[in-house]
């Protein structure tokens, strides 16, 4: 095994897996192609659930799915354990870095020292690595940050333990062991990432999930104004916008991460196609970012009427064809 | 978006780290680049602050009525909800729900108190005589 190297990413799970997968010695892996053989990519609005008040909105596939994934279609196979007791959580960490083992960790970020204030709500699907232990203090790979930082033993436990909705239960998982992979392993990866991220954008069942999930949201947007009144209405849109544009997701609510993903699958799967339905997700992407400055106008107080918000729901349904048709081009190639 | 559209407008990410977005190069390619912030998403970011502000202002205004017990107060300051208040504490939604009563307030133990103390990162003592930063 390779010494641990740190790599910064958009998004703290494909960073984990880029990483700990790296260091097995998958040189190949980019945070593209982890996000993409996991397919990472994702659209629902859970109806009834609010959270810190707002929409509760994701555009990637569950915590965890990724690193499963991934692993499983590269033939790595994973240890992951919980637990009850935290000296068990802790013990467990604590053999597995003296034996120079890389550990990724789930853990909530309300506790997290090294990270701003302002970015510290209880959200406890957070990824980190443990590279090592010095001086008594855990060394962590934290992906979202530039460089490496530590952890004392009790702030680390902390974070382990954080509670509420997805409590991480000390959770820590790593490579256990790294089967044979070929060339075809690679490419089936990918083609299985992109198919099952076809069914999830086209098929789910209902109206909250994939492309379908998106028009559910414009439709709630535009019953927002009144419903909830202008002060509340606004702060939704700012949840939404957080959710697509904040650190971790690249940009334009993950979309551009999955376009670069079928640029790079195009030069793999040596198949130009793929550069068309590329492009599509960028523009995409590009919807989103406006989507973005669009809602802006509305939470920073310039554009009140129901017409605004009217306007932003009809970029989400311009949004939702798009991907629709990149997502039906993309299943309809051989590959 | 292209890389020489990346913005680098001031947030809260100053001094911290600068995140990694994906861009189209000049060659029209995917490639990464770093930014400090966007101002779009900060204005959201600072208005969720605000609500949050807001919010703990409501419950400090309830318990200087005496309408509810500091545990709601200190609930919002520290932005946990029901659940994940539940979960620091072990007792159930509904006894929450009960002590954030002043009357039944008072009537907790001192083991109790503690509970709730350890859940919000403060001692007994300031959250039974609380001093509203």
């Amino acid at each position: 095994m390779k010494p641990f190297e740190h790599h910064q990413t958009a998004h703290c799970e494909n960073g984990v897996t880029v990483s700990l997968l790296k260091q097995q010695g998958l040189d190949f892996m980019t945070e593209p192609l982890a996000f993409g053989m996991g397919s990472g990519l994702f659209y629902i609005h859970i109806p009834f659930l609010t959270v810190n008040n707002g929409p509760a909105i994701s555009f990637r596939t569950m915590p965890g799915a990724i690193f499963k994934r991934t692993c499983k279609s590269l033939n790595v196979t994973v240890e992951r354990k919980k637990f009850k007791s935290h000296q068990a959580a802790s013990d467990a960490l604590e053999t597995l870095v003296k034996a120079g083992t890389s550990v990724g960790c789930q853990v909530g970020v309300f506790h997290l020292p090294y990270f701003p204030k302002e970015y510290r709500f209880h959200f406890n699907a957070h990824n980190l690595i443990v590279f090592g232990k010095e001086d008594g203090r855990y060394l962590v790979s934290d992906p979202v940050m530039e460089v490496t930082t530590s952890l004392s033993p009790e702030e680390l436990e902390k974070v382990r333990f954080a509670q509420g909705a997805l409590a991480p239960k000390g959770h820590l998982y790593y490579p256990k062991q790294v089967g044979i992979i070929t060339e075809e392993t690679i490419r089936k990866g990918i083609i299985k990432g992109i198919k099952r991220n076809c069914r999830d954008m086209l098929y789910i069942p209902g109206n909250v999930a994939g492309v379908k999930g998106i028009k559910y949201t414009a439709n709630k947007i535009e019953g927002w104004r009144d419903k909830l009144g202008p002060r509340q209405a606004a702060l939704h849109l700012g949840q939404i916008v957080r959710m697509q544009e904040e650190i971790g997701t690249g940009g334009g609510g993950f979309r551009f991460l999955y376009a670069a993903f079928l640029e790079e699958a195009a030069v793999i799967l040596k198949n130009d196609e793929l550069i068309g339905v590329s492009e599509q997700i960028t523009k995409a992407g590009d919807l989103w970012r406006d989507s973005a400055l669009q809602m802006s106008g509305i939470y920073k107080g310039r554009l009140t009427a129901q017409a605004d918000f009217k306007a932003s729901a009809d970029i989400l349904r311009e949004i939702s064809e798009v991907e629709k048709q990149a997502f039906k081009n993309l299943r309809a190639l051989k590959l | 978006m292209k890389k020489s559209e990346v913005p680098q407008d001031k947030s809260a990410l100053e001094h911290f780290t600068r995140e990694v977005c994906y861009v189209k190069n000049e060659e029209g390619q995917y490639d990464t680049a770093l930014s400090t912030g966007w101002e779009t998403k900060k204005v959201a970011l600072d208005q969720a602050w605000e609500e949050i502000d807001r919010r703990i202002n409501d419950a400090k205004e309830q318990v200087l009525k005496g309408e509810a017990s500091p545990i709601l107060y200190f609930m919002e300051l520290k932005l946990m909800d029901l659940s994940v208040l539940a979960g620091y504490t072990k007792f159930w939604k509904w006894q929450i729900k009960k002590h954030m009563k002043p009357a039944a307030f008072a009537k907790l133990s001192e083991a109790q108190l503690k509970r709730y103390a350890n859940a919000f990162d403060i001692s007994v003592a300031e959250l039974t005589n609380t001093t509203f930063k």
